[in-house]
């Protein structure tokens, strides 16, 4: 069995994750459990899998490994700063998380009178 | 239906982060066949239900997305048909424009150059004609591709020639592409590649989203308006019918594959869908049913009070991801 590590995210809260699971799908488990309360808004999940970039993320202390994530979203020298995309890495100890999501590039008016 | 020009969708070529992971989440889940690799190590993949060489190419590369959609023609003689038809609407863009400068401009944006690719440069594949739609998405068209294993057979075929597998995708369906300009898009697939327009939605501040077909099903492409070029919302598999997206459902969790959404429908189309990501996070569909268009049929529209039945008809609402979730 893997380790479990905690994951505080700044401003939101902690989740606890184990080593053999992807730091963001840890943190959605811990949502719908309640947690995470402090998080201004949705969790920032999109496909899970380091391609849409939508749950950028800067992880401020702590160290993990990583699953591949598309140059589109993280570069060379985010990466080197730290950026990563959430859902692809795996904690190797406790991390201290700071999402920093791009903007939204796409959004609509709310649809009025969804029955 | 005498159907000429663009028959169909052909293949589309995806961009994966890690191959061996992608190829086993198109052979193994999806239910596709691998047929060969190029000596680039581009991957080409098929369904065992479907004649051509292949439907799927996956590309190893830094970023996730899609490279180009390719469609079938009826003849070799359509690929000068058509290339003689993009070179004739630029110029018929440019003529209309010519006395104002802002549409000169726009004129330019517009126009649409042809390349060639070779015959060959995909095994299995004769030539192809190749340009990019004002979406920023390259599309190209074909004539020739041969045939390859498995396929069904043609004398005393039965049902299937290998057992399903995976989730039993019978085909490469359609792909939902993300971009700008859809007016643009539009005209030029229905007045240059004589594509209809089956449904839409209109937005009080414009076109949000086109479903356009070149045969009887009721789409082969769509766009989505988005502020950035040539972005892949989903490529999309047929399954035979509902049962069998429950099959796929089982398959996504068992799986562990990252899920967006479903088993749902929707409202456009009326297809029975699931949406989920491939190791890459590109999006993928499983879609069963949808109805039959006719070309005389008038496009159906929906507007800003049910968009949420349009997309996601049982729920009724869009879900945070599908506006912005992208590769
Ligand atoms: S959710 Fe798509 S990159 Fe993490
Ligand atoms: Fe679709």
């Amino acid at each position: 069995m893997s380790p479990l590590y905690t994951i505080m995210v700044e401003g939101a809260g902690a989740a606890t994750c184990s080593g053999a699971e992807r730091v963001l799908v840890a943190l959605e488990r811990a949502q719908g459990l309640g947690k995470l309360k402090g998080l201004p808004r949705k969790l920032p999940v999109g496909c899970r899998r380091g391609g849409c970039g939508v749950c950028r993320a800067r992880v401020v202390e702590g160290q993990y490994r990583h699953e591949p994530m598309s140059r589109a979203h993280v570069s060379e020298a985010d990466e080197a700063a730290g950026l990563v995309l959430s859902c692809a890495i795996y904690p190797l100890t406790n991390l201290y998380l700071r999402f920093e999501m791009p903007q939204l590039k796409n959004s609509i008016s709310e649809p009025t009178n969804i029955t | 239906m005498a159907h000429t020009g663009v028959l169909r969708p052909g293949f589309i070529q995806l961009r994966v982060l890690d191959m061996p992971a992608a190829v086993e989440h198109y052979t193994k889940r999806v239910g596709l066949h691998q047929v060969t690799e190029g000596k680039d190590g581009r991957v080409y993949l098929k369904s065992a239900d479907e004649f051509d060489h292949h439907s799927i190419v996956l590309r190893r590369a830094e970023s996730a997305g899609v490279d180009m959609m390719a469609f079938k023609v009826r003849d070799d003689s359509d690929l000068d048909m058509f290339e003689k038809r993009i070179a004739e609407y630029g110029i018929a863009v440019d003529h209309k424009a010519a006395s104002d400068v802002d549409l000169v401009r726009e004129a330019h944006q517009s126009r649409i150059t042809v390349d060639h690719v070779a015959a060959g440069e995909q095994p299995g594949l004769g030539r192809r004609i190749g340009f990019t739609v004002p979406s920023g998405h390259r599309i190209e068209l074909y004539a020739h591709a041969d045939q390859s294993d498995p396929k069904p057979r043609t004398l005393n075929p039965d049902i299937w020639e290998l057992e399903p597998h995976g989730m039993c995708a019978r085909r490469f369906d359609h792909a939902l592409f993300y971009g700008p300009n859809l007016e643009e898009v539009l005209n030029f697939f229905t007045t240059v590649l004589d594509f209809k327009c089956a449904e839409r939605i209109n937005l009080p501040d414009g076109t949000l989203a086109i479903w356009l077909t070149c045969g009887m099903k009721a789409h082969d492409i769509a766009f989505v308006k988005h502020p950035e070029p040539g972005k892949l919302h989903h490529v999309s598999f047929d399954l035979e019918n509902w049962q069998s997206v429950g099959n796929a459902a089982d398959i996504i969790a068992r799986y562990d594959i990252s899920i967006d959404i479903g088993p749902t429908r929707h409202g456009i189309t009326r297809g029975q869908t699931i949406y989920f990501f491939d190791p890459s996070g590109n999006r993928n569909e499983v879609f069963a049913g949808g109805y039959t268009y006719y070309p005389d049929n008038p496009t159906r529209i929906w507007d800003e009070t049910q968009i949420g039945k349009s997309i996601f008809y049982y729920e009724r609402v869009l879900n945070e991801a599908f506006l912005s979730v992208v590769t």
